[in-house]
């Protein structure tokens, strides 16, 4: 014989990463998938701007206008809008006046008038709720200041003292969870995040078995490597696609909300939600896309794969229901709790929960424990279905059939 | 050294019998037809040699040795449902089913070149697969089987859906592979191409081997005819000479079966007696004819 005589030995793991390699590069080179790439960062970011400009940030929440005669109220005006959250500008006008037409072409939102010994307030139309409840305590101030005034004491000694007078709290029996603004709107975009991926890049695993039994290629792949080979390479392949997805969003919405300073959370804060992020993508992809793999290879045409792998769907969507319902407004709830925990609808809910903060060290390691023993079970199954289905085109498989026969 | 054997390989579905004790053996360097109606069992025996599907008894052996995962890399394989990927590049795509038999990606990507250049697809490299012809889209498939310099060849319906010009230079790679040493062996329904092509041919009828030998030892194993043109020979000349049967006559020709122990020259005299003789001829069935003889005899009860 001419033909050299070498034994074609290829390890299974050079095998897997042949064929995920194929996968890699299909998809990342595929216009669609860079498309959606740039189109969701950019809604992050866009989302971010969004958010920065209608929060305002340095804008005042109003402007009050003083009189020379009224001067002394400015500072305790601001230290009064402090306290309640309201952001006080003041500015000073001429006379009554300059203030009265600063009012009338809407400058200034308020104008201290009178001879400073009492409040006394003008505005143009209707005075702000938020800054009529200032008004109320400064005027008790200035009341209460003048009352010490009249008994022969310091006021700014009696302000020292009261501001220095604080109660201490002995530590709780049950240490509540202090959630978070900012960390609740991080968990709801993680479970988004993920549950997009996880529908994204788990149905175009069963779309791709279901691309190679359509076209009938599967059968010239199998007569050189195994059907397990090609279904983990396959698996393994569409997951980097969607991990460097999901980095690259996740990273980009991070950086743009630390840059753009909409997150005050500490850096270390935001990258670890990133990191669970990509833990629990990685661990929720695996788990899931095995089985649509798997339920993939029963039908034989692209339009059945929708109802092929809707059982394993139902877990994924009640999840992130459960999560995005819930977990917003009661982040302690308990039987959200409990389900984060159960392996099949972890993967959506404890990221929000992580993100949200207050989860048990021991939950967070349950969780992830759980899903990582459930995972070679999976394989297991889905394997042998697989196996036993992906060459039988025509009519769904039953999946007791391809369980079944060995 | 012996090259490709399929021994007593057996396959049923449920209640169906796919084969029973399928036998033979593809010589290295030997072009073998496989043949037979349809359903008769040849894909599922080249996809059990494949080890695609498994069988239920039985063994696929090569160079004496069973067949292995290893060994299946060396095969080259065309399936009877004709498969790539669709929006795959045709270089591409043959380039990665080079690497998946265990070449280099250097070597992939010369022998993808190498095939598309000698199967005429060379202009088509950079396309995508769905957009060939279906004429050119076989033979890409059949570049997928050799891209990998196999030391064995399985094809199922090679020349299905060939235009002329591709069933040459189809024949003519066989033809060259085979004279490499490689045992080819590929089924099909075009018999005339099999009995040029092939050097020995194996009748397949409800998955099991009937008839194997080279065309013409399978040709002389059928019954003898003889072509006699008689002019002036009334109806029934021959009916009386013992072994002989009246196939028909068209106008002066009479066509005649020897059975067991029948003399020609008794049918020649036979012939003589009624007058002059045109022509007097011993006719060899064809493979076809062969073919039809052997599908059409009596099943054997499963």
């Amino acid at each position: 014989m001419s033909t050299p005589v070498q034994d074609v030995r290829m390890s299974p793991a050079s095998a897997v990463g042949l064929v995920a390699s194929r996968e890699i590069t299909t998809r990342v080179m595929s216009k669609a998938y860079r498309v959606t790439t740039v189109v969701m960062l950019l809604l992050i970011v866009v989302g971010i701007v969004v958010i920065k400009l209608i929060s305002g940030g340095a804008d005042a929440d109003s402007t009050v206008g003083y009189t020379p005669a009224t001067a002394g109220f400015s500072a305790p005006l601001q230290a009064g809008g402090k306290a309640v959250d309201e952001t006080i500008d003041v500015t000073q006008v001429a006379d009554e006046a300059a203030g009265r037409a600063k009012l009338a072409d809407g400058s200034i939102d308020a104008l201290l008038t009178g001879d400073g010994k009492t409040v006394h307030v003008q505005v143009k139309k209707d005075l702000d709720g938020k800054l009529a409840n200032v008004l109320q305590l400064l005027s008790r101030q200035v009341a209460l200041d003048q009352q010490i005034t009249a008994l022969g004491g310091d006021p700014a000694r009696f302000q020292a003292a009261v501001a220095a007078a604080t109660f201490v709290e002995d530590p709780p029996l049950e240490e509540p969870y202090d959630y978070n603004g900012q960390q609740l709107v991080l968990g709801i975009v993680a479970g988004i995040l993920i549950y997009l991926s996880l529908m994204i890049n788990g149905q175009s695993v069963a779309q791709g078995v279901v691309e190679e039994k359509t076209s009938r290629v599967v059968e010239l792949l199998l007569s050189t490597i195994k059907p397990w080979q090609l279904m983990a390479g396959k698996v393994l392949g569409i997951g980097v696609v969607g991990l460097i997805q999901m980095v690259v969003i996740g990273a980009g919405g991070v950086i743009a909300g630390l840059a753009t300073g909409v997150l005050t959370i500490s850096v270390s804060a935001a990258v670890g939600t990133v990191v669970w992020l990509i833990v629990w993508y990685l661990l929720g992809f695996f788990m899931y896309s095995i089985v649509f793999a798997a339920l993939g290879a029963l039908v034989s045409r692209q339009e059945d794969v929708g109802g092929a792998v809707m059982p394993a769907l139902m877990f994924v969507i009640a999840g992130y229901v459960v999560g995005i319902s819930v977990l917003p407004s009661d982040p302690g709830n308990t039987f959200a709790e409990v389900l984060s925990v159960i392996p099949v609808f972890a993967p959506t809910l404890m990221p929000m929960r992580l993100a949200m903060g207050g989860v048990p060290v021991w939950e967070a390691v349950l969780s992830v424990g759980l899903v990582v023993l459930m995972i070679p079970v999976l394989i297991w199954f889905a394997a042998r279905i697989y196996r036993n289905a992906v060459m039988r085109s025509g009519a769904k498989v039953k999946l007791r059939d391809a369980l079944r026969a060995a | 050294m012996t090259g490709l054997e399929i021994d007593k390989v057996s396959k049923r579905y449920g209640d169906v019998v796919a084969l029973r004790e399928m036998t033979f053996e593809v010589r290295p360097g030997e072009l073998f037809g496989f043949v037979g109606s349809n359903g008769a069992g040849k894909t599922t025996t080249m996809r059990i040699a494949l080890g695609v599907l498994s069988a239920d008894g039985g063994e696929v052996r090569y160079d004496g040795e069973p067949v292995t995962h290893e060994t299946r890399r060396h095969i080259g394989y065309m399936p009877e449902e004709r498969g790539l990927y669709p929006k795959m590049k045709v270089a591409e795509q043959l380039t990665y089913l080079a690497r998946l038999h265990g070449m280099s990606t250097a070597a992939a990507r010369s022998s993808a070149d190498k095939w598309t250049e000698r199967l005429g697809v060379a202009a088509r490299r950079d396309d995508e697969v769905q957009k060939l012809s279906l004429g050119n889209q076989q033979r890409v498939q059949l570049a997928a089987a050799l891209v990998h310099e196999p030391r064995i060849l399985v094809l199922d319906e090679p020349f299905s859906g060939l235009d002329p010009v591709a069933v040459d230079v189809m024949s003519q790679v066989l033809k060259e592979k085979a004279a490499e040493g490689v045992p080819v062996v590929f089924s099909s329904h075009q018999l005339d191409l099999v009995e040029r092509l092939c050097d020995r041919v194996g009748i397949v009828r409800s998955g099991q081997m009937v008839e194997v030998g080279t065309v013409g030892e399978l040709r002389s194993g059928g019954a003898v005819r003889l072509r006699v043109d008689v002019p002036e020979a009334g109806d029934g000349w021959a009916g009386g000479l013992a072994g002989v049967t009246v196939l028909g006559r068209k106008g002066t020709v009479t066509e005649l079966e020897l059975g067991e122990g029948a003399d020609d020259q008794a049918v020649l005299k036979a012939a003589l007696a009624t007058g002059p003789v045109r022509e007097f001829a011993r006719e060899q069935p064809s493979l076809a004819d062969l073919f039809r003889s052997v599908v059409t005899t009596e099943e054997v009860p499963a």
